[in-house]
């Protein structure tokens, strides 16, 4: 177990190295200057070069990319370009936002994925199996935004039964709940199509499995060999997938929290790219990278307690 | 001998196929007495575990079975899924060929031993473990504790036959359906499995219906044998009947096929060809193409079943030419 967390804590390190640089060097070579955006439309040649020099921008580029690891080593992400708050604080006071819709959709997906998987396997070449299959391909293929629109409109304009967007009050109320619904479904479908497609070859091939065999020459009940016998073996790719999708939610909630006007690290991240404010821009992929690596790390753990067979060495 | 506990009466099991539907098992019958092992022989694919998963009511979703099978005063075809289920595990158990594949690699040993103990003996789980430890000793594994806890891929493949044996008599079952489970093992570790499963047979007091492939298998546990061919009994007889006067080609040639380390002349006669795709269709003897005695009768019509003595019976039109000949010869003394 210790062996593990160190491998894949040394394995974030050499990613969070070369992410960083780069975003840093993408960030600078793309056309656009942050100065020019802060300074406005009306700012002289002077101001702009001020605000050039206050923001450290004429230093050399490799100058600038060790100051600021050298920042984050000391736990200090840097401040905005922009409104001048710190990179640390914007993202953890936009991030509960992020987390809580990653959360709601990786719910979804694997509430309706797991459910559709199993019966398709169950059912196999039924009707049921032959439409779940359509959807999960018209699932995975229709973009975010598409989807977020058409559910905003029939749900929330047409029918009035969420509301159109904004994620403001705590998940556990009511409110809370019916604005993380759509976007949920939104961000989720695409996961749940994934996951509904991987769990039902797994379950057809633990189906046919010789140990399914055995429980049930044991006289073990029908739904005691699905729920138990099958289940747990034919979870074990499915956990990889989940762990993937949920890593792939957290950074992709960009789109979705643009339509559904949801204040989380995604939104964040687009305002920040248009202002070429390269620290937060900086911070929020490093944010989404950390998730990503301990979200893998979860799933190794989640891994070897489900699978005997993979031990922590 | 003692009473019958199973009567297998023209079983027939078919799968429906892209191709049509096929027969596997083409009206068998046997029946088995309390205390006994049947062996039953036969190549590869010639439809024995089919026939022990049609007993189990086990079969895949595109097999349907017909005839009886009578055990402990029911037709077993006949019994809801529910019925047929409380008596696997419990009346009728089946150890498999793949002890690496049989049992369920995400749960321990003891999980597993104990579950037939809690479905059909309503054990509280210590009681169910505790018996489990004792079943483990009695199969023979040492430090039956520490293996409650471990899982399959902890243990070797004889280890896990032994496990397997210790869950099929959990609740000390009449009927011990034992398919190939020495096939995937080494060779001491296979003498090892019989003699064991020889053991607890009459400890238990176990019927067994054994199947193999293997001659040598049958010399050493069988009371009596039935030989399948192309899902059909070709030859049916005690143990000592079929080795000393075996009289279907095929029992024969299988014989001949069995090495024998005491005799370093002796030859290896392999039968030529190959069994029939299930969707072929075979005038006559099912064996008729591969047979060496194969005559006009045996292509235009499939033989009868005919009684050498009270526990030997054959289906070979052999016999009846063979009766030809003798009633020719003694005319007045035909019986
Ligand atoms: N589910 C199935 N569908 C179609 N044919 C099958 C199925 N299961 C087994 N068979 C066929 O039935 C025949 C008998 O198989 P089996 O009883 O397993 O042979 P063996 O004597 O080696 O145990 C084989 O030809 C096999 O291919
Ligand atoms: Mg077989």
């Amino acid at each position: 177990m210790a062996g593990l967390i160190i491998r894949r804590v040394l394995q974030l390190i050499l990613l969070l190295l070369g992410i960083s640089f780069i975003v840093f060097l993408s960030m600078h070579i793309a056309p656009g200057d942050p100065a020019d955006i802060i300074g406005g439309p009306t700012a002289s040649k002077e101001d702009i070069e001020g605000i050039r020099e206050s923001l450290g921008l004429n230093e050399p580029l490799m100058v600038q990319y060790f100051d600021y690891l050298k920042g984050v080593i000391h736990g200090d992400f840097g401040f905005s370009f922009q409104t001048k708050e710190s990179v640390s604080e914007a993202l953890l006071s936009r991030f509960p936002n992020t987390l809580n819709l990653a959360i709601a959709s990786i719910i979804v997906a694997i509430v309706i994925g797991v459910t559709a998987g199993i019966i398709s396997a169950l059912k196999h070449n039924s009707w049921f199996d032959g439409a779940a299959t359509v959807i999960s391909l018209a699932g995975i293929s229709i973009p975010n935004f598409w989807l977020g629109a058409i559910l905003i409109l029939v749900f929330a304009v047409n029918l009035q039964w969420f509301p159109v967007g904004g994620l403001t009050e705590p998940f556990w109320t009511v409110e809370g709940m019916k604005q993380l619904i759509l976007p949920a479904i939104t961000l989720g479908t695409g996961s749940a199509a994934m996951i509904a497609r991987m769990s039902r070859s797994a379950m057809l091939e633990v189906i046919r499995a010789d140990y399914v065999r055995t429980a049930r020459a044991k006289g073990v009940k029908e739904k005691t060999v699905i729920m138990v016998h099958c289940l747990r073996n034919a979870m074990i790719p499915v956990i990889t997938v989940i762990g993937l999708n949920f890593g792939f939610l957290l950074g992709g909630t960009i789109i979705t929290e643009q339509v559904f006007a949801i204040n989380g690290v995604g939104r964040l991240m687009i305002e920040s790219i248009a202002a070429r404010d390269f620290p937060m821009v900086q911070g929020a992929v490093l944010l989404v990278a950390t998730l990503f690596v301990l979200v893998n790390l979860v799933v190794d753990i989640v891994y070897a307690l489900i699978d005997p067979r993979i031990g922590f060495e | 001998m003692e009473k019958t506990i199973l009567e297998v009466e023209d079983l027939v099991t078919t799968f429906k196929t892209a191709g049509g539907e096929v027969s596997a098992v083409r009206g068998i019958s046997f029946s088995l007495k309390k205390g006994e092992t049947l062996c039953i022989v036969g190549e590869s694919g010639c439809g024995k575990s089919i026939t022990a998963l049609s007993i189990m009511g086990l079969l895949a979703a595109n097999a349907k079975s017909r005839g009886n099978v009578h055990f402990n005063g029911k037709n077993l075809l006949e019994l809801k899924q529910d019925e047929m289920r409380k008596i696997r595990g419990n009346d009728i158990s089946m150890i498999f060929q793949e002890p690496m594949t049989a049992l369920n690699p995400t749960f321990t040993i003891g999980f597993q031993l104990c579950e037939p103990l809690l479905i059909h003996r309503n054990l509280s789980k210590k009681a169910a473990r505790q018996k489990g430890i004792d079943l483990l000793k009695q199969v023979g594994i040492p430090m039956p504790e520490k293996r409650m806890k471990q899982y399959p891929h902890e243990l070797s493949g004889g280890m896990r036959q032994r496990v397997m044996i210790a869950i099929a008599l959990a609740c000390s079952p009449k009927l011990l359906i034992a398919d190939e489970p020495t096939t995937a093992l080494d060779v001491t570790i296979q003498a090892q499995i019989l003699d064991l499963l020889n053991d607890l047979k009459e400890e238990f007091e176990t019927s067994v219906i054994m199947i193999t492939h293997d001659m040598g298998v049958v010399a050493e546990v069988a009371d009596r044998v039935i030989v399948m061919y192309a899902g059909e009994v070709i030859e049916e007889g005690s143990v000592e009947e079929l080795f000393n006067d075996p009289q279907h080609p095929y029992t024969r040639g299988l014989l001949a096929s069995v090495p024998n380390v005491d005799d370093p002349e002796f030859k290896l006669n392999p039968i030529p060809g190959t069994l029939p795709n299930l969707n072929e269709e075979i005038r006559g003897c099912r064996f008729h193409p591969r047979c060496p005695f194969a005559m006009e009768k045996c292509v235009q019509a499939s033989p009868v079943q005919t009684n050498r003595k009270q526990n030997h019976s054959v289906r070979c039109w052999l016999q009846e030419a063979e009766a030809d000949e003798y009633s020719k010869c003694q005319p007045s003394s035909a019986v």
